[in-house]
């Protein structure tokens, strides 16, 4: 008897365990199927969008204005230590901008914007969920996909990379204060190497840089990623205000790591499809 | 206490209960459970639900009539408020039906059940009053959703609604529900329910938590809808008192199971030991 027990709880944990995440993992694409296809068909919340616009959008400009100014500072301050030993300091503008465009650009854009407004999405309607405010708009007829959850999921698709160009221009910018300022290049060498790095990979539709392409494709993405993260945890919140309180974490841990895990997968993708 | 003085208070209790609801049938002018028509407007077929090993509904059958106020009492946890998701296809059984105005609510597709719940009310427990908008947009909210109303025009049913239920408009149509009392919050709830003149209200626990001042204003105002505006209501509760204020019919829930279900006075002279039990 005791023998069994002591088999069989790990076991029923486990097949509970289990179970428990393969419900999940089909509750949390269920809701991006039913997203994607509440974007296409009526009725369009466009009053909602536009606030979620200026919540998502306009609201991060700030922390994206100054982590793409200090990443790009960084970077070249960085990249300068190493480079200076070969003389080769006329291509921090290269490794500035590679990296930013193709990579820091729009990850870290998505991550600060995660942190910002992914999780305020979680514990909204984490709040609204436990107060019953979204099961009063079930009971008016109202689907919260539609009403909550898509107005977000659009905003993000829209201004994630409208916000990442930001963060790529100013940390670019910032590469090039450094560079004029500490490393004495000049304005027209530093963005030349720019330049450079942006054609070596060819260009799309003869004018479109590849890496500019992959750059501003991921963001599309990373804004799918944060809406429908923070929304599903905000819907799925129980137990008063902890529940928010927890709502909120795990939306932006979970969408972090997905927004990082998404990175490698689209990277590969691109490379495969475009540059090779 | 010895057994018999227990008796005597019970017997002493009752009387007082049976007299309260006298009083307050009396009042309506009206005999018990008369008001209601046969027409079925809500139906409940042989409910099972249960959470895990948990059995929060087993085997429930009740109707509702048109036109009647129909009280679910019971303890905390008897899976009251649970009938009311399920009515609202908020929930769903593990076995049975909800018909709703003769529509199976319980296997009708998304659309289907949007539309069905566009002819009902509901009135939450903490009002759910949506946090970001004026009461003004709370009780306007469902006309701007579903209907094409001049702005005009709902800005007049809004006024009427919140006339209805005592309010103010000019007082309270800007304030922000956080700027609300518990009593007010309710009575916005109540007039956002009824603004699109539903056939349907559902109240969860309307008056848990109020002053018995407030509790008999309530009351009061479901009373009304029900006389002015014919509305069917289920309204949840364990207001023994508010329960007989304002029901055609009671039913009583407990474990899951009905134990009860019938006038007000019946409940009061029902032998029924848990019915006695819950009286007391």
């Amino acid at each position: 008897m005791t023998f069994g027990k002591t088999i069989l709880t790990p076991l029923l944990y486990v097949n509970r365990t289990l179970k428990g995440w393969a419900l999940n993992t089909q509750e949390y694409f269920g809701l991006l199927a039913r997203s994607l296809h509440a974007l296409l068909t009526r009725p369009f919340y466009v009053r909602d969008l536009t606030v979620q616009m200026d919540v998502v959008g306009v609201g991060s400009i700030g922390i994206v204005l100054l982590t793409g100014l200090f990443t790009g500072m960084v970077l070249a301050l960085q990249s300068a230590v190493e480079m200076k030993q070969f003389g080769a300091t006329i291509y921090i503008g290269r490794l500035v901008g590679a990296s930013t465009i193709r990579e820091l650009g729009p990850v870290l854009t998505a991550l600060m914007v995660t942190g910002r407004a992914g999780s305020g999405m979680a514990a909204e309607l984490g709040a609204m969920k436990v107060t019953e405010q979204i099961d009063a708009l079930n009971t008016m007829g109202v689907d919260p996909v539609r009403k909550l959850v898509v107005p977000r999921f659009a905003a993000c698709l829209i201004c994630l990379p409208l916000l990442t160009m930001i963060t790529d221009v100013i940390a670019i910018l910032g590469g090039l204060l450094i560079a004029v300022v500490k490393l004495d290049l000049t304005m027209e060498l530093y963005m030349r190497s720019v330049y450079t790095t942006l054609a070596q990979n060819g260009f799309l539709f003869r004018y479109v840089p590849i890496d500019l392409f992959g750059g501003l494709l991921k963001p599309v993405f990373f804004g799918a990623i944060i809406a429908i993260t923070g929304c599903y945890f905000g819907l799925k919140a129980a137990g008063g205000t902890e529940g928010v309180g927890r709502a909120a974490t795990r939306a932006v841990v979970t969408s972090s790591i997905f927004i990082l895990a998404t990175d490698y997968f689209v990277t590969q993708l691109l490379i495969a499809l475009l540059i090779e | 206490m010895s057994d018999d003085s227990l008796d005597s208070w019970d017997s002493l209790l009752r009387r007082e209960v049976r007299e309260e609801v006298r009083k307050a049938l009396a009042t309506l002018g009206r005999a018990g459970e008369d008001v209601a028509g046969d027409e079925r407007v809500v139906e409940l077929l042989g409910l099972r639900l249960a959470y895990g090993d948990m059995m929060v509904l087993d085997g429930i059958s009740l109707t509702l009539y048109r036109g009647e106020t129909l009280c679910v009492l019971g303890g905390s946890g008897a899976g009251k408020s649970t009938i009311l998701r399920l009515v609202l296809g908020l929930s769903y059984p593990d076995e049975g039906q909800v018909l709703v105005q003769g529509r199976d609510i319980t296997h009708a597709a998304l659309e289907e059940v949007l539309a069905l719940r566009r002819n009902m009310g509901m009135v939450f427990q903490q009002a759910a009053l949506f946090d970001s908008l004026s009461v003004y947009h709370n009780v306007g909210f469902y006309l701007h959703e579903h209907t094409r109303l001049a702005e005009h025009e709902i800005d007049t049913r809004v006024t009427e609604a919140l006339k209805f239920v005592d309010l103010d408009p000019d007082q309270v149509e800007d304030l922000l529900p956080a700027e609300l009392s518990g009593g007010m919050k309710k009575r916005v709830g109540i007039a956002r329910a009824l603004v699109h003149r539903p056939e349907i209200l559902l109240y969860d626990e309307p008056t848990s938590g109020l002053d018995p001042i407030t509790t008999r204003t309530i009351n009061e105002l479901i009373l009304k809808l029900q006389r002015e505006l014919s509305v069917s209501s289920i309204v949840v509760t364990h207001d023994i008192r508010s329960a007989f204020r304002i029901a055609n019919r009671v039913a009583l829930l407990s474990g899951g199971r009905l134990v009860f279900v019938g006038g007000p006075e019946e409940m009061i002279a029902s032998e029924d030991g848990y019915v006695r039990e819950f009286l007391r």
